[in-house]
């Protein structure tokens, strides 16, 4: 069975190679590994395909960090990947730098941390921890994946055309995405953006749809919403967002098409090209702006939530202690959720936008504040005087914590209206978001596979290029993203290929030749992880079922289980998911973790007052249906 | 191992919260329609608080068509009953008459965009404007959505001829009617909310 399995792993990373006829199972090759309904198989399609738009995505800020760090460099070593976007000069083409910083951040934005944090790690654990054999619909499911995948496909051909790939910014804001003459890059390239994020936005509808159904209606018996593990309330919640938010880019993109392709002037108005007057009149492009960002700031905790609700996980297992503030966890999510959807126009600040209406908006921004630093307390109040375990995962999932707090204290300054005019658009932002959303989201996907690889594969991944690749990475993103703080405050503009020509932002040379020297050491770092993940799916040790001793539903599967994940009943749910180091459990003969299918009734020592009560009535009813039965 | 829709079908589990997994996701795709469209008519608002915005008269056919559309409503509601009472005929002739319904429907607003276009309100090009575009966008993703229903209604009469729609086998009646019924309230929400932001704004 073993040695069985191991060749399966083997075809799915890959990239499913040719049906080698070992296969004696009624499921085929294509039912298993391509065209499954199976979750697990699905998290897995998601983590591959994230994790190789991960490492696409950060080779393209290495390629831009070089321009920003060494303008002066020749580039032309470049020319067999880049081929004609490096000019006869050696230097890097100014409309394909704009291209790769809106393929940077889109990629990262969508196919990295939704798709490859959310796809991977709610497909994967929802029906595992709340102990069910399926999504509701595996084969919405299997939708899912494969309309993000021909989403990932038109996007990443969209990198060759001769024109580039959309370069308006990840944002695509009109009227320079609307206009195909504006830029080389909102020809074409944008138009199969727009294509590419369509079929994205069904995929995570898709699949949000499965996520929301499937935690309300395919708990097992007893795994009511306050023992659910916020693994799940994170996804759940992750999932609404997506829900209420991406219909509305939908519409977003809907118009732009309409601008850019039939004519119409939503966005557009009064516009000349070399001297040319457009014939669109009346159209808005603030409007544009709202739309997007309504999206574009639940996306944040799209991104964030499924990072917080893996970190929580994390850390209780790993300082063998319950979670700090099990509630407070949740309502706070829940709070950041509906505070999402208030907030977008602190992206809009500068829009010209009432001041009145900007403090309004300052004003609700800040109050996320609130439930983000419960969130930060709880995580330290959890870990204090733990019995800390520090693998690669709680290591990530600390690391989580420290970025969440020092990119979250800028995002203080940045929701202030008054500051936000002097640092929109800088370095300050991008070094703020980089932080508190790009790295935080990253430490939980990592953090994440790290923690549930076991689960996945049946084997360990390597703890030691674990602990290298951590301490790399986390000393690295604070050497790219904090001295971009300063040059921010300088200034600097985001998005410029060059500053060179300008006296005044020649005083940072040397700091931007320090970030982009940090950057390639850091992106260097994953191919460590690269390594050690591919490495272990074949040879690393192998897993015992439960190896972090873990509370949770998914570690009461078998080492690798099949489609349906528990071979005999599912387990019946008695306590919330963070019994550890109880006290007195050794007295009912337990470690420091009574996982949650344990009644009650087991546990006479240890349970507390509230939880005898419970004991009493779990065991008359047993009893009654015991009765019942004969 | 033992398949696994044997071992879902032996398993229930009494003490969560139950309603159909189809029934619920269905629910939760009409909440990405009211998302959608809510996108669609807060963009209006804030683009015509900006000026610049043409005034027209609404088409009349579209009290012909939202009369219309109320009755399918009706008709489709009949469809259900037939199908909960097992009257296999009624059900038949109930689904095929909300069908044709929906499709007199979509002939309707097709008249209404003619009489449109002879009024010089157009959807793109020169001489259009976002308060024309915006109409366009609400009753063509509207009709999109309503295809959807007629193509929902005809697998369901598929299913009516080979008997398959009876009191004891109505999850999928169910979601298309409450699909149907929600349809007829989005119009009847477009609808009102055109009205009132040309007769009284």
């Amino acid at each position: 069975m073993a040695i069985e399995t191991h060749t399966n792993v083997s075809h799915d990373v890959h990239g499913h190679a040719h049906h080698d006829g070992h296969h004696h199972h009624k499921e085929t090759f294509i039912t298993k590994y391509i065209f499954s309904e199976d979750h697990k198989m699905i998290a897995k399609q998601f983590l591959i395909s994230g994790l190789i738009w991960a490492f696409i995505g950060g080779a393209m800020s290495i390629i831009f960090r070089l321009q920003l760090g060494f303008p002066d460099m020749n580039l032309s070593f470049l020319r067999p990947i880049l081929g004609g976007w490096i000019l006869e000069t050696g230097k890097l083409d100014p409309e394909f730098y704009l291209a790769l910083v809106t393929m940077h951040g889109t990629i990262m934005v969508f196919f990295v941390l939704t798709a490859g944090l959310s796809g991977t790690f709610s497909n994967f654990l929802i029906p595992l921890q709340i102990g069910a054999r399926d999504m509701a619909s595996g084969f919405m499911n299997m939708l899912s994946y494969w309309f993000f995948f021909v989403a990932s496909l038109i996007m990443f051909f969209s990198i060759f055309l001769e024109t580039g790939p959309a370069s308006g910014g990840w944002v695509v804001y009109p009227p320079l995405s609307a206009l195909p003459q504006a830029m080389p890059g909102s020809g074409l390239g944008m138009t199969m953006w727009l294509v590419s994020m369509a079929l994205f936005i069904v995929s995570s509808l898709l699949g949000g749809i499965n996520y929301i159904t499937t935690v309300i209606n395919m708990r097992t018996r007893g795994m009511s919403f306050s023992r659910l593990p916020l693994t799940i309330w994170a996804f759940f919640l992750t999932a609404i967002i997506g829900l209420l938010s991406f219909p509305v880019l939908f519409a977003a993109a809907l118009l732009l098409i309409f601008d850019r392709s039939f004519g119409t002037s939503f966005y557009l108005s009064e516009i000349y090209i070399d001297g040319q007057a457009l014939p669109n009149m009346g159209g808005s492009p603030i409007l544009y702006q709202h739309l997007f960002w309504f999206l574009g700031h639940p996306e944040v905790y799209i991104v964030l939530l499924p990072a917080l609700g893996i970190t929580s996980e994390i850390i209780a297992t790993n300082a063998r202690k319950p979670i700090f503030g099990y509630r407070a966890m949740v309502m706070s999510m829940v709070a950041i959720g509906i505070l999402s959807f208030i907030v977008w126009a602190h992206h809009m600040f500068v829009t010209g936008m009432n001041p009145f209406l900007g403090s309004i908006f300052m004003f609700l921004t800040l109050i996320i504040a609130v439930p983000s630093a419960v969130k930060a307390f709880n995580y330290i109040t959890t870990l204090w005087r733990g019995n800390i375990i520090f693998t690669p995962a709680m290591l990530f999932s600390i690391g989580l914590v420290s970025v969440f707090i020092s990119g979250g204290v800028t995002g203080i300054v940045l929701g202030n209206n008054a500051l936000d005019i002097q640092l929109h658009d800088t370095y300050f932002v991008v070094a703020h978001f980089h932080i508190v959303m790009g790295s935080a989201s990253f430490f939980g996907f990592m953090a994440g596979v790290y923690h549930w690889f076991p689960k996945m594969f049946g084997r360990m991944m390597d703890p030691n290029l674990g602990y290298l690749h951590f301490w790399l990475t986390f000393i690295g993103i604070y050497m790219v993203f904090f001295p971009m703080h300063y040059i921010g405050i300088a200034g600097f503009p985001r998005r410029y290929y060059s500053f060179t020509s300008f006296d005044a932002f020649k005083i940072f040379s040397d700091l931007n030749m320090f970030i982009s020297a940090a950057a390639i050491i850091t992106f260097a770092a994953q191919s460590i992880f690269a390594f050690n993940f591919i490495y272990s799916i074949f040879k690393g040790k192998k897993a015992p079922e439960n190896p972090w001793l873990s509370n949770t539903l998914e570690w009461t599967t078998p080492r690798l289980p099949g489609h349906g994940n528990w071979e005999g009943d599912i387990p019946t749910v008695h306590r919330w998911a963070y019994d550890y180091s109880k006290p007195n459990a050794d007295k009912d003969g337990f470690d420091d973790f009574i996982p949650q299918y344990v009644p009650l009734s087991k546990t006479p020592h240890s349970n507390l007052p509230h939880e005898q009560e419970l004991a009493k009535f779990e065991q008359e009813e047993e009893q009654s249906n015991v009765n019942a039965q004969h | 191992m033992k398949k696994v829709e044997e071992i879902v079908l032996d398993e229930e589990a009494p003490e969560v919260a139950s309603m159909h997994p189809q029934k619920f996701a269905m629910w939760l795709f009409i909440v990405t329609v009211i998302m959608l469209f809510a996108g669609f008519t807060s963009a209006y608002i804030v683009r015509k608080a900006e000026g610049n915005w043409l005034d027209y008269e609404l088409p009349m056919s579209f009290w012909v068509t939202t009369l219309i559309i109320v009755i399918s409503s009706a008709t489709m509601q009949w469809a259900y009953i037939s199908a909960k009472k097992d009257n296999l005929l009624n059900l038949k002739i109930s689904i095929s008459l909300t069908s044709l319904l929906g499709f007199l429907f979509l002939v309707g607003q097709w008249a209404a965009w003619s009489e449109l276009v002879s009024s010089q309100v157009y959807f793109a090009g020169n001489f259009s404007n976002p308060a024309g575009s915006f109409l366009y966008v609400f009753t063509g993703l509207h009709a999109m959505h309503l295809i959807g229903g007629i193509v929902f209604l005809s697998i369901m009469l598929f299913f009516a001829l080979k008997e398959q729609i009876h009191s004891q086998n109505l999850v999928k009646m169910e979601m298309c009617t409450t699909y149907w019924h929600f349809l007829g309230g989005l119009w009847l929400y477009l609808y009102g909310f055109l009205l009132y932001n040309h007769w009284v704004l």
